[in-house]
């Protein structure tokens, strides 16, 4: 052993162990060093619940993050939390719901997906990764929550940009680069994230609906309405038995619309809803807070999916390409729900190989949007692109890499072979 | 104003001033280019006014292929590019360089497509902030950051700068309102970031391009989403005897969980200037004036305006007026609206800094800047974005006094490390440019703006896009020792650079 290596070895203490788990900022910013000195690919991973979204990839050892938790700094009034990135999400929202605030993006659990219970992650793999849950096309995704961070790149240099304020144009926004890097560009240490007020009570008009063109009419006049939606979604028939509540009077497709707000101004948007869409009384439900939260919380879980062993596509398009987008995709047998308003599709498929994923990225590129693979069989995985990029922005991609993680040590070919 | 260090004017540039000329031509119209000094002169600088600089060439494309061609010749032939918008940018982003081709982009003036459906405008970079809303109003739509220069800036510069307005709290910047752009590299590649939907793959290089300040591509097409116009909208006039009081106040309707469309506060010397401006009825006798406006449905606003009056009487508000009709609220609006040309009014010239602070800490800050008013005897006016920490303080000079420029310049320094020290940011919306250039190290050590540049290597390898903005000097350029320092003096000579 070196005396370099010996000196490494004394701050983290195990390093021959394949998963490392520091539980500092310094720790972590020594074994990137390390790993950059002596060639050694990281995955980097948080508590595992997205782990086996992206491609698999050769790593010597793994980064464990999950002993880098806590919360650093919460000011309810200044509308930030700033925590470790190792911080379970749960942990953050339970300190949170103290002071009636919230993450208002709600990302996507994965959990039940993944391994079959509820298990939303940390907030450094929630940033990474940048999936938001239904209310996203009202309150932006993670990337529009994170106003600053600290971390580590793949020179183990400690660096940072943003702050706590919600306006701040010092410099390139590096904070939005490196979320939704899944790992590949900086290693979060830090994170200071935009929380705001929870809102008072929640409810959500259920409309019953013949078929998808009529549901997709509905969310699109609702995210035009100025009743201000929070959630909008689309289930077709096939999956009406996994939702039975006591105030969902019908049976069939369901188109639901959250509103969110104080009891009066909940009540008074939901009727004027109503008149917009012009539905008739006999069409529509009204799903109480206690179950309209258990209805979204559903969706955000991809609950419908939850027993899952087939293959799981996340496609978002233009909200008036979703209709041509399903009837077109319909030839390979697909499971689908429609949340963001008509912006975001689901497919399940029973059957997918490389060229039928190809014959999809086409469609759905030729409809103005782009599609990742969030789950598919492992023996699959090797031979197809789980993520979508063009020569241009693969060209660019390559070079900022290259400025982050010139050896390209943190989770290397996670996104894309070489990057 | 001559003591900002830019990158050296590269002489065998300007030697070929007519040879370039000529290649351009082979690109654009003959009218497309400018050269003649009396053409160039109203490009010489943009609303950071102190600044003027005339670029060697102005050229004024008018296709996308064009700028591709015209960032390409440049690029093969080293010669340094600004790009330039509207011209409105209040920290230098524009200012040219004297071997420089400016790159206008003001004949890309066209909205090209609203789409209801799917509520987005996809325009031309040049179309202006308020003329997206305009197109779009009747149908009761509208874009939501509002910068107050929004008639004449344009949405590229809003891109370039990452632009605020008095509504960023409740609906964000340009950052959260932007779908996709196109943009076109210094080496001529054109691309694009985004589009209609909602996120986008891979690395997020549409956040990474918004705010940039012209250092990373040349926008060619922006497309943006639009809101539907909330119901009802109502604001609530309210004076405080202290700025603490006011400073509270805001503190606690956030705390109960309401989130205004906007919040405004002003100090005394800026609420009796803009009154005696525009006549908006405000209450000259306090010393914080706030506004506070509710949107949404009419049973919500009416609701939560009663609620903000009540936390409002508890923080010992000194007066309070809540608008009887629209044309009330807006009279409330045009006052605030007007705050900068009234300072316009008191002296000869203003600085309008830009900081960004806590909420929280706004009397803190407000009383540091009093000291420093008095410390450099120079008046100061402060208008602050309450609801998202964003202070603005106008400091009044006369720019023909060198002396009183050279203060005023410090002041503006010390009111931004302030800001930074109290947990800020330097700038809130007005970006770096060359204005807060000097100040980036104060927020930034050296491994991060390291790392910032090395983004700006990978994009345009030999700097020619926008140099010796933002960044104090570029690294890459230090090392090779391209840049000069005018008369052995630097602007802020205590702060460490690379």
């Amino acid at each position: 052993m070196s005396m370099e290596e010996k000196q490494n070895s004394q701050t983290f203490q195990d390093f021959s162990s394949s998963v490392l788990r520091p539980d500092k900022e310094e720790t972590i910013a020594e074994i990137i060093k390390h790993c950059y000195k002596k060639n050694i690919p990281l995955e980097i991973c948080g508590s595992g619940s997205k782990k086996n979204i992206g491609r698999n990839f050769q790593s010597q050892k793994t980064l464990d993050l999950s002993n880098y938790s806590g919360i650093i700094k919460y000011e309810p009034e200044e509308l930030y939390i700033k925590v470790k990135s190792g911080t379970p999400i749960k942990e953050i929202k339970e300190e949170l719901e103290k002071k009636n605030q919230h993450l208002a993006f709600e990302p996507t659990d994965f959990g039940p997906l993944f391994k079959g219970q509820a298990n939303e992650g940390t907030i450094g793999g929630v940033l990474s990764c940048n999936f938001a849950g239904p209310r996203r096309f009202k309150v932006g995704s993670a990337r529009d929550h994170i106003l600053g961070f600290k971390g580590v790149n793949g020179k183990g240099e400690i660096i940072k940009s943003g702050g706590t304020v919600v306006k701040n144009v010092t410099g390139y926004d590096l904070s939005k680069l490196i979320t939704g890097s899944f790992g590949t560009l900086s290693v979060f240490t830090e994170i200071s994230i935009k929380v705001l007020p929870k809102p008072d009570l929640t409810k959500t008009l259920i409309i019953s609906n013949p078929h998808l063109k009529k549901g997709l009419e509905h969310l699109s006049v609702a995210l035009s309405s100025s009743c201000d939606p929070s959630g909008a979604a689309f289930y077709p028939e096939f999956f009406q038995d996994k939702f039975t509540f006591n105030d969902l009077t019908t049976k069939g497709p369901i188109t639901a619309i959250r509103i969110e707000g104080s009891k009066l101004s909940i009540d008074e948007r939901i009727k004027q809803l109503i008149n917009e869409l012009a539905v008739d009384k006999k069409e529509i439900s009204i799903l109480d807070p206690e179950q309209s939260n258990i209805f979204w919380e559903k969706t955000r879980s991809l609950n419908v999916f939850s027993n899952l062993k087939n293959n799981l596509l996340r496609i978002i398009v233009p909200g008036s390409e979703a209709f041509d987008l399903i009837n077109k995709l319909k030839i390979y047998n697909i499971k689908y729900f429609i949340d963001w308003g008509g912006n975001l599709a689901w497919v399940q498929l029973d059957q997918l190989n490389s060229n039928i994923l190809k014959e999809i990225k086409t469609i759905v590129k030729n409809l103005g949007g782009y599609l990742t693979v969030i789950k598919v069989d492992e023996s699959l995985k090797a031979s197809i692109d789980i993520f979508t990029i063009d020569v241009v922005k693969y060209k660019i991609s390559e070079k900022i890499k290259k400025g982050f993680d010139p050896k390209r040590i943190l989770n290397p070919g996670k996104m894309y072979t070489g990057i | 104003m001559t003591s900002l260090q830019m990158p050296k004017v590269d002489k065998s540039i300007l030697s070929s001033k007519d040879k370039i000329i000529s290649d351009l031509n082979k690109i654009l119209k003959n009218e497309n280019i400018l050269s003649h000094e009396d053409e160039i002169r109203p490009y010489e600088t943009d609303a950071l006014a102190a600044y003027k600089q005339k670029p060697l060439i102005v050229v004024l494309p008018e296709t996308v292929e064009q700028v591709s061609e015209i960032l390409e010749y440049c690029n093969e032939n080293k010669i340094k590019v600004v790009p330039r918008g509207a011209g409105t940018g209040l920290s230098g982003g524009a200012l040219p360089l004297a071997d420089c081709v400016l790159l206008g982009m003001g004949k890309f003036n066209k909205i090209i497509e609203i789409d209801y459906q799917n509520k987005c405008v996809v325009l031309q970079p040049c179309v202006t902030n308020l003329a997206i809303t305009n197109a779009v109003q009747d149908k009761k739509f509208y874009y939501a950051p509002d910068p107050s220069s929004q008639i004449a800036c344009s949405i590229g510069g809003n891109v370039a700068e990452n632009s605020g307005g008095v509504h960023s709290l409740k609906y964000g910047a340009t950052t959260n309102n932007l779908l996709g752009i196109q943009v076109v590299l210094m080496d001529g590649t054109v691309t694009r970031f985004g589009g209609k939907t909602l996120d986008s793959e891979g690395y997020d290089l549409l956040g990474l391009m918004t705010g940039s300040e012209g250092l990373l591509g040349v926008i060619t097409e922006v497309t943006v989403k639009i809101l539907k116009k909330p119901e009802v909208a109502k604001a609530a006039l309210i004076g405080f005897s202290s700025i603490e009081d006011a400073g509270q106040c805001v503190s606690e309707i956030i705390a109960k969980g309401i989130i205004p469309a906007g919040m405004e506060i002003m100090d005394k010397a800026l609420t009796k200037a803009t009154n005696d401006y525009s006549k908006a009825g405000y209450p000259v006798d306090a010393e914080a004036m706030m506004i506070v406006e509710l949107d949404g449905t009419e049973t919500e606003v009416s609701e939560l305006i009663k609620r903000v009056e009540d936390i409002a009487k508890k923080n010992k508000c000194s007066s309070i007026k809540i608008n009887k009709s629209e044309e009330e609220r807006l009279k409330f609006w045009a006052g605030r609206k007007a705050a900068f040309p009234a300072c316009g009014d008191l002296a000869p010239d203003y600085m309008c800094m830009d900081g960004s602070i806590p909420r929280g800490k706004l009397a803190e800050v407000l009383k540091e800047i009093q000291r420093l008013s008095k410390k450099y005897e120079l008046p100061v006016a402060n208008a602050f974005h309450a609801g998202d920490g964003n202070l603005h303080p106008l400091i009044m000079f006369n720019a023909n006094n060198p002396e009183q420029l050279r203060k005023t310049e410090e002041f503006g320094s010390e009111i931004l490390k302030y800001c930074v020290k109290v947990g800020g940011a330097l700038t809130g919306e007005h970006g770096v440019g060359i204005e807060k250039r000097e100040l980036m190290c104060e927020a930034f050590n050296n491994t991060d703006i390291k790392q910032q540049i090395d983004i700006k290597v990978a994009l345009d390898p030999n700097s020619l896009l926008n140099p010796g903005k933002v960044y104090p000097i570029l690294r890459k350029c230090a090392e090779e020792g391209r840049v000069h320092v005018h008369g052995g003096k630097t602007k802020f000579p205590d702060i460490p650079r690379f």
